[in-house]
């Protein structure tokens, strides 16, 4: 294993990343560029490939959404501008008037929520942070497996290629939304997206949970087995106990999405029945009988059900330990924190048919998913409710993180409560497929676990680059993404309770949905602006990876964890000396007369003396 | 060009970023980190207040500002009687999360405001309080039992079917709906007030879409109509079906939800209560639809005059998905009656007679077979919907 091959003498270079050919004699996980930057062991590079990745899928996903909102706010307006880009896919009539094509419309929504889920906020989020902060955070010198994480990562990059590829395809990319079910996806015949685009589209994501399981199993094994001397379960921050969490979250579900993804390859090229009975398409009937669609549905979410914690618990675990960090105060509550992540994690398991309330499942069995739906309000109110009072009687330092942090919480509570109204399988029936859903599901694990990520890397950029990001445009970011994603979701709320479908391309077919366009139009540009805002912090990003301000302190902070130990620039093995010890807990903040008490340090006497008069 | 025209628009946008982000910082370091680092403190602890009133006060301008579009509290009233349930849980479901969500965003921003960061004050160390955990912990279970509770009657009402000895085309009638990329097919059950027999591979597109099973003669009297035609106050029970991908027949006005599966038929049961008379008259007094139909033309008729409640398909089904659209006319028992007795069966108008009526083909070839005996079945299992 790595961490055993790297000698005390190689590991005291670590700080010294001034003086790169040192590290060359020294250290041969670090020979070269290519075992450095590109096939590196190292997780903190790792979390650095995630990272960047993470944000360049982002960026693509973000602005497919701009190109099916500007469909959705100007149906009427002529976009033949974006014919240079977007090609065959813009129809432009006799009358020079261009038009998004319908197939790529719902191509762009699918790849977008495709995309952002699995690309940006599984890989990119849990793979950058668990990365980056369980070694660090539980005193390990890597990963479990340096290698097998290398191959996480490696498998993530093809699984995106792979994706990438499909875009350009003649037929088009997926077009049968990101829950792909059948038989629309399926069947070539039914969509010029289920062709070819849908063979990649499950090939990628097959590869990409390959690369989620070997980057969940190590997490695991690492947590478990590599936590320095003192480091019990009980002292763990946070942060490690939700990317423990996220990664058995993982580990449990993904594999059901591969035998769902199996059998759909078996009806597209095998013509097996799995899904398929008694259709008639293209004025042919099929062979196809005694499938089900609905089996697809079960497996799909028993992982994409799931899959949604593991999109917001990393951040639960981040924004815990920065609003504990910033407010000064230990965070309310520790154990309830824990527990209520372990509770959540295990209701996941049991609530997915709640996305299938009206897909024609036996009515009587959705009486036990609307009940273990509203049992989640509770571990999720619990933590709801310790945020705030860690922030009670704080000292608050608003940086950039913990202004994320604490928009964090305002739209975990804003997309949670209408958890409470859809998870009401009586009320879904007016708002299942409408854009309440919408607003539901981008408020509540879209911008918040965006929120969580965002508070993540401005926390631990100097950790990850020894520089911090620029904190003026960092609160420029942070004000206009608050702002603009309430004035992009919040509306759609709206829209939603008054009916309106889902995934249309247009809306005035309908009289009963045709009302909305100003609202449209001002979602629209509000989506645009808030965007732009993003362009800002991607700019402020890759801008102080090279040119920001220089981290001088070890511990800027001022935090009680063990990543701030570690050498500024810490070599491959992240400690040159021995592994920290732990003593403490992670959140002794402002306790006695200290501002805060490092984990590494032994009991004061006073604390001693207190914990013998309890 | 103007591809051009936006990348150097970006890249001098880059530019404005980073100096003033970098001039920021050179103040900084110029006044003093630690003085610049509190006056900012300071001011983003302001914005916490301004940013929390602006906010709720925002969700609640606009929420009245759109209520009247919005199903349940806007202008039109719920038109089935499960729906109504359906809105009040709703309306129930609005105050308690309402409550929380005022509750909880008061004390985050406020908070964030009250304890920020001031020079010598120390944070207190509370680590926990199991009481007020216990409390908070307890609360919301208890609401949650109150809303689970609420929400399951409501549901198990509306979705429970027809009783066993309920009398079709007596105590309700049954029509259905089948969906197909992309339109909504129609079938009435005629006279009979039974469906024919179906099969999806006797579906051809020049004059049975639905592959009704002709051999069956219930199918016979079977009508397809262009709109669905429904009386008021009587149980409807749809039988929902799709011929090629996923559909949902969505009937935003009525409550009424379900998604289409080939090979799988589903039900949803309803009572229409309001007619589309009734309801344009309704509307004929809200403002919000004394307005023209068509906001381009003031000299087109009002909003309320061209009202029709609407079927839509809410499951994506494929390209033409957002297009699905038919009209449902709720109308009175006798105009009901009127509008099936005008009706002619598609048996009568296409079929009968021609290459494609095999139940004449086959009863032909039983002729031949059994001379003598009974040709037509009149077997009453035959007549089942399959």
């Amino acid at each position: 294993m790595a961490d055993i091959d790297i000698t005390t003498e190689a590991l005291e270079h670590g700080h010294d990343h001034h003086d790169d050919h040192h590290d060359h004699e020294s250290d041969k996980y670090r020979s070269s560029f290519i075992s450095h930057y590109i096939f590196s062991l190292d997780h903190k590079m790792i979390a650095k490939q995630y990272l960047i990745t993470g944000i360049f899928w982002a960026i693509i996903g973000g602005l497919m959404s701009l190109v099916f909102r500007l469909q959705l706010g100007f149906p009427e307006e002529n976009f033949s501008w974006l014919k240079p880009i977007l090609g065959k896919w813009i129809t432009v009539n006799g009358e020079g008037m261009g038009s998004l094509d319908p197939e790529f419309y719902y191509a762009l929504v699918t790849m977008h929520g495709t995309i952002m889920v699995f690309f940006v906020l599984t890989a990119g989020l849990s793979g950058t942070f668990s990365n980056l902060l369980i070694p660090l955070q539980i005193g390990a010198r890597d990963m479990a497996s340096g290698l097998l994480n290398m191959i996480s990562y490696w498998l993530f990059f093809l699984s995106g290629v792979v994706m990438f590829a499909s875009l350009f395809l003649n037929t088009g990319p997926f077009s049968g939304g990101w829950t792909a079910y059948p038989p629309l996806s399926a069947l070539p015949q039914a969509m010029s997206g289920s062709k070819a685009g849908m063979t990649l589209w499950t090939i990628s994501l097959v590869i990409f949970v390959a690369s989620v399981l070997l980057g969940g199993i190590n997490y695991i094994t690492t947590v478990i087995n590599l936590r320095t001397k003192g480091m019990s379960f009980w002292r763990m921050p946070l942060t490690v106990w939700a990317f423990l969490v996220t990664a058995v979250l993982g580990l449990l579900s993904f594999p059901v999405l591969v035998s769902a993804f199996v059998l759909m390859i078996f009806d597209r090229s095998l013509q097996t029945s799995f899904y398929l009975s008694e259709i008639f398409i293209n004025g042919q009937a099929l062979d196809h009988v005694g499938g089900s669609p609905i089996l697809y549905q079960h497996l799909f979410w028993f992982l994409g059900h799931p899959e949604v914690y593991i999109i917001i618990v990393p951040g639960f675990g981040m924004v815990s330990e920065i609003i504990s960090v910033n407010s000064r105060k230990p965070i309310f509550g520790y154990k309830a924190m824990v527990l209520s992540i372990l509770a959540i994690a295990f209701l996941a398991f049991i609530v997915w048919a709640h996305h299938m309330f009206m897909s024609g499942v036996n009515p009587f069995l959705t009486n036990f998913f609307v009940i273990f739906t509203l049992i989640i309000a509770v571990p999720s109110a619990v933590k709801v409710f310790n945020w705030i009072a860690t922030l009670y009687k704080g000292n608050i330092r608003f940086t950039n993180g913990m202004l994320f942090a604490v928009g964090f919480v305002s739209l975990f509570i804003s997309g949670g409560l209408t958890g409470i109204w859809l998870g009401n399988s009586a009320l879904d029936i007016q708002l299942h497929d409408t854009y309440f859903v919408v607003a539901h599901f981008h408020i509540v694990m879209g911008v918040a676990a965006f929120f969580g990520m965002f508070a993540g890397i401005y926390h631990w950029f100097p950790r990850m680059f020894g520089r911090f990001m620029n904190s003026t445009l960092g609160k420029v970011h942070f004000w206009g993404t608050m702002i603009g994603s309430y004035m992009i979701f919040w509306p759609m709320h709206y829209t939603g309770l008054a009916g309106v479908p889902r995934r249309y391309y247009r809306f005035d077919n309908f009289d009963s949905f045709a009302q909305f366009a100003s609202l449209n139009e001002f979602i629209t540009i509000a989506a645009i602006l808030t965007f732009a805002v993003q362009l800002l912090f991607v700019i402020n990003f890759f801008y102080s990876i090279f040119r920001g301000k220089k981290q001088t302190e070890l511990n800027p902070w001022n935090a009680t964890t063990l990543e701030w130990t570690a050498p500024i620039h810490a070599g491959h093995g992240n400690w040159p000396g021995p592994i920290p010890q732990v003593h403490r807990w992670a959140y002794d903040y402002s306790k006695g007369d200290r501002d805060f008490i490092p984990q590494t340090e032994p009991l004061n006497d006073w604390e001693l003396e207190e914990e013998h008069n309890h | 060009m103007i591809l051009l025209l936006v990348l150097a628009a970006m890249i001098l946008m880059a530019v404005v970023a980073v100096q003033i982000g970098k001039v920021n910082e050179l103040f900084a370091s110029l006044r003093g980190e630690e003085k610049v680092e509190l006056q900012q403190n300071r001011r983003t602890a302001l914005y916490m207040p301004i940013f929390l009133v602006l906010f709720l006060f925002g969700c609640v301008a606009s929420a009245v500002y759109y209520a009247p579009e919005m199903l349940g509290w806007g202008a039109k009233p719920v038109a089935s009687v499960h729906g109504a349930e359906i809105d009040s849980l709703m309306t129930t479901t609005l105050i308690v999360t309402g409550i929380v969500f005022f509750l909880t965003q008061i004390a985050l921003f406020w908070f964030a405001y009250k304890y920020s960061y001031k020079p010598g004050r120390k944070a207190a160390y509370i680590s926990h309080d199991n009481r007020l955990e216990v409390i908070w912990t307890a609360i919301p279970a208890v609401v949650m039992t109150f809303l689970v509770v609420g929400g399951l009657s409501v549901w198990n009402s509306a979705m429970s079917d027809v009783p066993e000895d309920a009398v079709v085309g007596q105590d309700y009638i049954e029509i259905e709906a089948t969906g197909m990329q992309f339109a909504w097919l129609l079938r009435h059950p005629g006279k009979d007030n039974i469906l024919g027999k179906r099969d999806y591979k006797l579906i051809n597109e020049a004059n049975n879409q639905l592959g009704i099973d002709w051999t069956n003669k219930a199918g016979h009297d079977d009508i397809l109509p262009s709109d669905i035609v429904l009386p008021v106050n009587k149980k409807v029970r749809v039988r929902i079906t799709a011929r090629d991908v996923l559909h949902n027949f969505y009937l935003p006005d009525f409550r009424v939800k379900m998604d289409a599966i080939p090979g799988i038929p589903t039900y949803f049961v309803f009572t229409p209560t309001v007619t589309t008379k009734e309801m344009r008259k309704i509307l004929s007094e809200k403002p919000n639809w004394q307005v023209p139909y068509d906001p381009t033309d003031p000299e087109s008729k009002m909003r309320w005059e061209e009202f029709n409640y609407e079927l839509a398909c809410a499951e994506l089904c494929g390209t033409g998905h957002w297009s699905m659209r038919k009209k449902v006319e709720i109308v009175t028992q006798e105009e009901y009656d009127a509008w099936v007795d005008a009706q002619q069966a598609h048996y009568i108008s296409q079929i009968k007679g021609t290459e494609s009526d095999t139940y004449l083909s086959k009863a032909k070839e039983d002729d031949n077979k059994q001379l003598g005996e009974e040709a037509i079945p009149t077997d009453n299992s035959l007549s089942e919907v399959k």
